[in-house]
């Protein structure tokens, strides 16, 4: 081989100023190296760090790679397993246990059924918007009320108690607090689900959770599901309308096609998915040893997965760092690959389509109310890359 | 002369959809439990091309494609 093998000690927790949509410097120099390298954990123990759109993906199929939280080899220090319900950190057959009940309650056809309601939604956030500014926060205006209020809805959280959940779901996946502030946030989360969980069982209404109190599910089951339902259900969605919105301010021509022409819609939001990467990095242990890209994982070992860099990998897609909402993005890993791909995401694509749609319509002068350099961005450490707010204003007519 | 054919494997199928966004003729989901609803097993030529990124985009592999090797290349 004599191939050098490039190593990256420690994942970068900044991007380079100016470049708020790129992802780390160092990310990319990896992927330049090639597909994969070598990692050292945070906790100091030996991985690897994938980065090529082929090889992440292959991961990501593969069950000799585990989910499973409890044996993430990061450090010298045991990982406890997730709490019930928490089925993004399991393998199967438990993790089918939790997803498979969910999975007919968000289909393509289910989620397009409530594309008018989401439209009345994003109407009335965009006439509260026009009457509060010019300038507004288009975080606070926008992007978290839409999602906030459609999974709400969705599960039957009702929508008066977000202040309850909101900001510690901000807290936990912002990735800005101590450890303490983290599990207190998190604690206090699932305080609250547990409470609702028992007033769904005591009086069903009609949403999913109440449909789930009749499955054999336990309450502190339902808690987990519906924690990984709200935090996914909202954060996500939250930050990729925000830095979307931002995306398209700074490319004017891409924003100028889209609001001429609503065909383009659908195309502009997977490749909004592919530019941004949100969910930008997770992590699988080989269960065996396994072959990756002429390299051998061994048992035990824990990989990072970096989706925003496969997602700009040039052997995938051309010119990778250009946003092109015209562009064949279909097969970018946003929503993941493999039997962890997002479970809503056919909702997460019907509340971009309406939600983007909407703005660009209503606010044909709309831009940024302060330098762009300005503008405050999550740091790399959370869990959700994004925008922690981001100040719009626009023309007044007459 | 073999046809484009269509298998699915509801075992394997976790309900994410991507079939029934990309090839929406071909492919629906089960309205109870989400799963993939083969709709032509041997797509008319005007969604094969869709039928194939169906394929593709699968996350769970639950969809397979024979096709006959393309004659004119």
């Amino acid at each position: 081989m004599g191939e050098s093998l490039h190593t990256v000690t420690t994942l970068p927790t900044t991007r380079r100023t100016g470049c708020p949509f790129d992802p780390p410097a160092e990310l990319i120099d990896a992927r330049r190296h090639g597909p994969i390298s070598r990692f050292t954990h945070v906790g100091g123990k030996p991985g690897w760090l994938i980065t090529g759109y082929d090889l992440v993906r292959s991961v990501l199929a593969d069950p000799r790679f585990s989910s499973r939280k409890e044996l993430l080899n990061v450090g010298d220090f045991e990982v406890p397993p997730p709490p019930p319900g928490e089925f993004l950190l399991m393998d199967e057959p438990q993790h089918g246990r939790y997803r498979k009940p969910l999975v007919g309650r968000f289909t393509v056809r289910r989620m397009r059924l409530l594309t008018e309601r989401i439209e009345q939604i994003t109407a009335d956030c965009l006439d509260a918007m026009e009457k509060a500014g010019p300038p507004v926060d288009l975080v606070s205006a926008f992007a978290k009320p839409i999602p906030t209020m459609v999974i709400c809805e969705l599960l039957g959280v009702p929508y008066e108690d977000r202040g309850s959940f909101q900001e510690q779901i901000d807290t936990f996946m912002g990735g800005e607090v101590s450890d303490e502030e983290l599990m207190a946030a998190y604690t206090a989360t699932q305080e609250y689900l547990a409470k609702l969980v028992a007033a769904k069982r005591a009086n069903p209404t009609d949403d999913v959770l109440s449909e789930l109190t009749d499955s054999d599910l336990t309450d502190e089951e339902l808690r987990g599901i519906s924690l990984i339902l709200l935090a996914a259900g909202f954060d996500t969605t939250a930050n990729m309308l925000s830095l979307g919105t931002f995306a398209l301010l700074q490319n004017p021509a891409q924003l100028a096609a889209l609001r001429a022409d609503p065909a383009l819609t659908d195309g502009a939001v997977e490749e909004l998915l592919r530019y941004l990467s949100v969910a930008k990095t997770f992590m699988r242990t080989a269960l065996e040893d396994v072959e990756v890209g002429g390299r051998t994982i061994e048992a035990g070992t824990t990989v990072v997965l970096s989706y925003n860099t496969a997602n700009r990998d040039p052997e995938r897609f051309t010119d990778p760092h250009v946003l092109d909402i015209r562009r064949q993005s279909a097969g970018h890993l946003a929503f993941s690959h493999g039997i962890h791909q997002c479970l809503g995401q056919q909702l997460a694509r019907v509340e971009m389509r309406v939600a983007f749609r909407a703005l660009v319509d209503r606010f044909p002068t709309l831009r940024l109310a302060v330098p762009a350099e300005e503008v405050d961005l999550r740091p790399e450490t959370a869990d959700i890359y994004g925008v922690k707010s981001l100040p719009v204003t626009w023309d007044k007519e007459e | 002369m073999r046809t484009t054919r269509l298998r699915v494997d509801r075992e394997r199928c976790i309900g994410a959809g991507m079939c029934a966004l990309t090839a929406p003729e071909v492919f629906d989901q089960d309205p109870d439990d989400g799963l993939v609803l083969l709709l032509h097993a041997e797509p008319p030529t005007a969604h094969r091309a869709a039928a194939r990124m169906a394929v593709g985009v699968c996350p769970s592999g639950a969809i397979t494609l024979d096709e006959p090797e393309p004659t004119d290349s």
